[in-house]
C-alpha cells in the first residue's frame, strides 16, 4: 500500500486540477468581466489596435510621404534579398550569443567577489550596480567620446598602462567596435546581473550546505550539486531578459557606432529603423518587424517550455 | 489616410484656383496678392525650419514679427527627425504655413505636392532674375516654382594661413591642383606636435557629397547625371580625387580619428587651429571670424588638375504648405526676407550669403575679401538631385558611406567604385 500510493497519486492528479481550472471559468460572473473591461480596451487600444495596423504595413507599400498602396507579400519577398537584413540578423545573433557568455562569466567573478563576507562586499555591490541606472542612450553617449581617439579617456588610459604606443581608433574596425559596444554593455548591465545572482544565491537555505559539508562535499561539489540547483530559475530568468534584450538591442549601436563601421554593427532592429526612417519605406519595415516579432514569440515559447519542464522535473 | 490625400489636394487645388481669381480680380501683377488688400493683417502663422538653420532663421523672424503685425511662431525641428517629422504632418495634413526644407530634400516634397505653387507671386518680383538659381531650380517640378531661396551655404577648402607660414609655405598661395594639397599637407604635418596637413571626414556621407562632388563638377564630371536618375563615380576623376584622399590617409597627414568622423565633430580640430586645410562650407564662417587663435584663408575647391573650380550650393528653400490657409500672408514673409535690406542688413551682416546674385557685392559681403570669394564662387555652384537623396547618400548605413569608405580605407580603389556605383544605381532605379 504505502509504495503504490504514491505512484498512483500522480496519476490521477491532472485530470482533477484541469477540471478544477475550467469550472470556475465558465461559472465567472459578468460582474467580473466588467472589472477588467477597461484593462481590456487599454490593451485593445494600446496593443491590439497598432499591432493590427502594423500587420495591414507589412502587406502595402506605404511611403513616408504618398498614399499606401496594397503590394499582398512583396515586403517579405523583398525581404530576402534586403542584404543589410539578413547581414542583421547573423550579426545580431553573433552579439546575442557573445554579450549572454560574457555576461554570465563576469557576473559570476563579481558576485564571487561580492557575496563573501570580507569588508568592502557592499561597496562592491553598490559600485556594480551604478551604471545600470544611466539610461543606455546616455551611457552609449559617454562611451562614444570616451572611445575617440583625442577626446577620449579609454586610449589614454591604455596608453598610460602601456598597453598601447598610439590611440588605436576603438571604433574603427568591425571587431574593435563590437568589443567596444560589449565592453559598454558589460558595464551597463553587469549590476542587474549581479544583483539578481545575488539575491538567487541567498535564497539557497543554508542547511543545505552545511548537509553537504557534513556529507564530506568538496568545494565543487556544492557548487555543482547545491549552487547550481539553487540558482537554475534565477539563470533561467536572466538568460530569457539577456537574449530577449541582446536580440532587441538599438540604443547603443544607434549612438555609438551607428551601425559602423562599414555596417559591421546593423542589428535587427537598427536595420529596421534604417528602413522606416532613412529610406522612409514603412512598409518594408513593418514586415521586418513582424518577422522580429514572430521570431521572439518562438523563442520566448521555447525558452518558457524548457523552463517549465525543468520545473516540473524538480 | 490614403483616401484623405487627394481630397485635400483638390481643396488645395480650389483654394489656388480662388488666391488666382482673386488676385486677377485686383488687377493682378502687384506685389501684394491678398484678395482683401493688405496682407499684413495680424495674422497668425506657423514656420518649421530644421536645426541647421535655427539661428538664421529665428533672426529673420523675430525681425519680421517686430515690425509686422502678422506673427510667425518659429519651430525648430532636429536635423535627423525633419523628414520624419514632415512626413507625418503631411499624412495627418498638419503642415506649417510655411516649410523650409534642405535643397536636396525638396524634389522630394514638390513631387508629393507638399508646397502651393508660386510660380505667379516669384517671376513677378522685381528681382527675379537674381534669385539664386541653383534652389529656385530644385523647388521647381514640372515647370512650376514651389519655393524660394531661404538660407544659401556654399562649399570651400579653408587653410590655416598660420600653419602655412610656419610650414614655410607662402599663405596668400593656398593650393591649387591635388598635388599642392598633397604636398602642402606634407610639409604642415612635419610641423608634428599632433598637427596634421589635412582632414577627412570618413563616415560622413553628407560631407562627402558636399565637399567631393565639387572636385568632380569642377573636372567637367557629373556625379548624378540625366536628372538625377543615373550615378557616375566609377571614372578617372573619382579615381584622382579618392586617390588623394587615400594618400593622404595613408601617409598619415590626417587624424586618425578622421576614419571614424560622423560629421559631428568635423570642423573642431580646424577651429582649434590643428589642421591645415579643411574642405568644409560657409556655414562655418562665423566662427572662424569670432576665433582669434589663427588667421585663416580660403580657397574654392579646384579640379584634380587644377583647370578649373566648382561649389555645392546647399541650405536650405522655403515654401509656403498646402496646409496653410493664409498664403498671401506667408508670402508677404518670404517675399519680405528676399528684399534688399533683410538680404543685407540681416543675412549678409551675420556672415551667411545672400539668397540673391545682385547682392553678392554687399557692404558687409565685400568688406571681407574671403567672404567675397565665397559668394563669388556661387557662379561656379551646383545642387545634386536625386529623388532618394538622404536614403543613398546621407544615411549613415548607406551605400555612399560604404564606397567613401571602401575607395579611402579599403584594399581597392576601383574595385571599391564600381561596386558603389552599382549599389547606389540599384537604389536609384528602385525610387524612379
Amino acid at each position: 500500500m504505502s509504495t503504490t500510493a504514491p505512484a498512483e497519486a500522480p496519476v490521477r492528479t491532472p485530470p482533477l486540477t484541469r477540471r478544477r481550472a475550467h469550472r470556475p471559468a465558465t461559472r465567472r460572473p459578468l460582474t467580473g468581466l466588467l472589472f477588467v473591461a477597461p484593462t481590456a480596451v487599454v490593451v485593445a487600444g494600446l496593443f491590439l489596435a497598432p499591432l493590427g495596423i502594423l500587420v495591414y504595413m507589412s502587406f502595402t507599400d506605404w511611403p513616408l510621404l504618398g498614399s499606401p498602396t496594397p503590394n499582398g507579400l512583396d515586403n517579405y519577398r523583398q525581404l530576402g534579398d534586403d542584404d543589410q537584413f539578413t547581414g542583421a540578423i547573423t550579426f545580431t545573433l553573433l552579439y546575442t550569443a557573445i554579450t549572454t557568455v560574457v555576461l554570465f562569466a563576469v557576473a559570476f567573478v563579481l558576485v564571487a567577489i561580492s557575496n563573501s563576507p570580507r569588508r568592502g562586499a557592499r561597496f562592491y555591490r553598490t559600485a556594480y550596480f551604478l551604471p545600470y541606472v544611466v539610461g543606455t542612450a546616455a551611457a552609449s553617449s559617454m562611451w562614444w567620446v570616451d572611445s575617440h581617439d583625442e577626446l577620449g579617456v579609454f586610449n589614454r588610459l591604455l596608453q598610460a598602462v602601456g598597453l598601447i604606443d598610439r590611440p588605436i581608433g576603438l571604433l574603427a574596425t568591425p571587431g574593435k567596435a563590437l568589443g567596444t559596444v560589449i565592453a559598454l554593455v558589460v558595464w551597463k548591465f553587469i549590476g542587474f546581473q549581479v544583483i539578481v545572482l545575488l539575491v538567487g544565491l541567498q535564497s539557497i537555505p543554508g542547511e543545505y550546505y552545511e548537509a553537504a559539508m557534513v556529507d564530506g562535499a568538496s568545494v565543487w561539489q556544492r557548487l555543482r550539486y547545491v549552487t547550481f540547483p539553487g540558482l537554475k530559475p534565477t539563470l533561467a530568468l536572466l538568460t530569457v531578459l539577456s537574449v530577449t534584450g541582446s536580440l532587441l538591442a538599438f540604443d547603443q549601436f544607434f549612438v555609438l557606432t551607428h551601425g559602423g563601421p562599414d555596417n559591421s554593427t546593423v542589428t535587427v532592429v537598427l536595420a529596421l529603423y534604417n528602413k522606416a526612417f532613412q529610406s522612409y519605406r514603412l512598409g518594408n519595415a513593418a514586415a521586418e518587424a513582424v518577422v522580429l516579432l514572430v521570431a521572439l514569440i518562438i523563442l520566448n515559447v521555447v525558452q518558457l517550455r524548457l523552463l517549465r519542464s525543468r520545473d516540473r522535473e524538480e | 489616410m490614403a483616401p484623405g490625400l487627394p481630397r485635400h489636394r483638390a481643396a488645395s487645388a480650389l483654394a489656388a484656383v480662388t488666391v488666382a481669381l482673386a488676385m486677377t480680380a485686383c488687377g493682378g501683377g502687384s506685389d501684394n496678392s491678398s484678395g482683401s488688400g493688405n496682407p499684413d493683417d495680424g495674422s497668425q502663422l506657423t514656420m518649421w525650419v530644421r536645426s541647421a538653420t535655427d539661428q538664421f532663421s529665428q533672426r529673420l523672424v523675430d525681425e519680421y514679427n517686430a515690425s509686422h503685425k502678422n506673427h510667425i511662431s518659429l519651430t525648430i525641428i532636429p536635423n535627423d527627425n525633419y523628414l520624419t517629422k514632415v512626413g507625418a504632418a503631411a499624412g495627418s495634413h498638419t503642415l506649417p504655413d510655411i516649410l523650409a526644407s534642405d535643397v536636396v530634400y525638396t524634389p522630394n516634397y514638390t513631387k508629393q505636392g507638399l508646397f502651393q505653387d508660386l510660380t505667379e507671386e516669384i517671376k513677378s518680383l522685381p528681382f527675379y532674375s537674381s534669385i539664386a538659381k541653383s534652389h529656385l531650380d530644385v523647388a521647381t517640378y514640372q515647370g512650376k516654382i514651389y519655393a524660394v531661396p531661404h538660407k544659401l551655404d556654399s562649399s570651400v577648402l579653408f587653410y590655416n594661413k598660420d600653419l602655412f607660414r610656419k610650414a614655410g609655405l607662402d599663405p596668400e598661395k593656398p593650393p591649387k591642383n591635388f598635388a599642392e594639397i598633397l604636398d602642402y599637407a606634407r610639409k604642415i604635418t612635419a610641423l608634428g606636435n599632433g598637427i596634421t596637413g589635412f582632414d577627412i571626414a570618413g563616415s560622413c556621407g553628407g560631407c562627402g557629397v558636399y565637399t567631393l562632388f565639387p572636385y568632380a563638377w569642377a573636372a567637367g564630371v557629373e556625379p548624378l547625371p540625366d536628372n538625377g536618375t543615373k550615378v557616375n563615380i566609377n571614372n578617372d576623376t573619382f579615381k584622382q580625387i579618392f586617390g588623394l584622399y587615400r594618400q593622404l590617409t595613408e601617409e598619415k597627414l590626417v587624424a586618425s580619428s578622421d576614419k571614424t568622423q560622423d560629421g559631428s565633430t568635423w570642423p573642431n580640430n580646424f577651429l582649434a587651429g590643428k589642421v591645415g586645410m579643411l574642405a568644409l562650407g560657409s556655414p562655418i564662417v562665423g566662427a572662424l571670424q569670432q576665433q582669434k587663435i589663427f588667421e585663416w584663408g580660403v580657397t574654392p575647391l579646384m579640379a584634380p588638375d587644377g583647370s578649373d573650380t566648382a561649389t555645392f550650393i546647399g541650405g536650405d528653400v522655403a515654401g509656403i504648405s498646402v496646409s496653410s490657409k493664409h498664403k498671401a500672408q506667408a508670402w508677404d514673409f518670404l517675399k519680405w526676407t528676399l528684399e534688399e535690406n533683410q538680404q543685407v542688413e540681416i543675412i549678409a551682416k551675420n556672415g551667411d550669403l545672400p539668397g540673391r546674385t545682385d547682392l553678392s557685392g554687399n557692404k558687409y559681403t565685400a568688406a571681407d575679401p574671403r567672404t567675397k570669394l565665397i559668394a563669388d564662387g556661387l557662379a561656379k555652384g551646383h545642387t545634386p538631385f536625386a529623388l532618394p537623396f538622404g536614403d543613398l547618400f546621407n544615411n549613415p548605413n548607406g551605400p555612399w558611406v560604404e564606397t567613401i569608405r571602401g575607395a579611402i580605407y579599403g584594399p581597392d580603389l576601383d574595385k571599391a567604385l564600381a561596386e558603389g556605383q552599382e549599389k547606389i544605381q540599384k537604389g536609384l532605379d528602385a525610387a524612379s
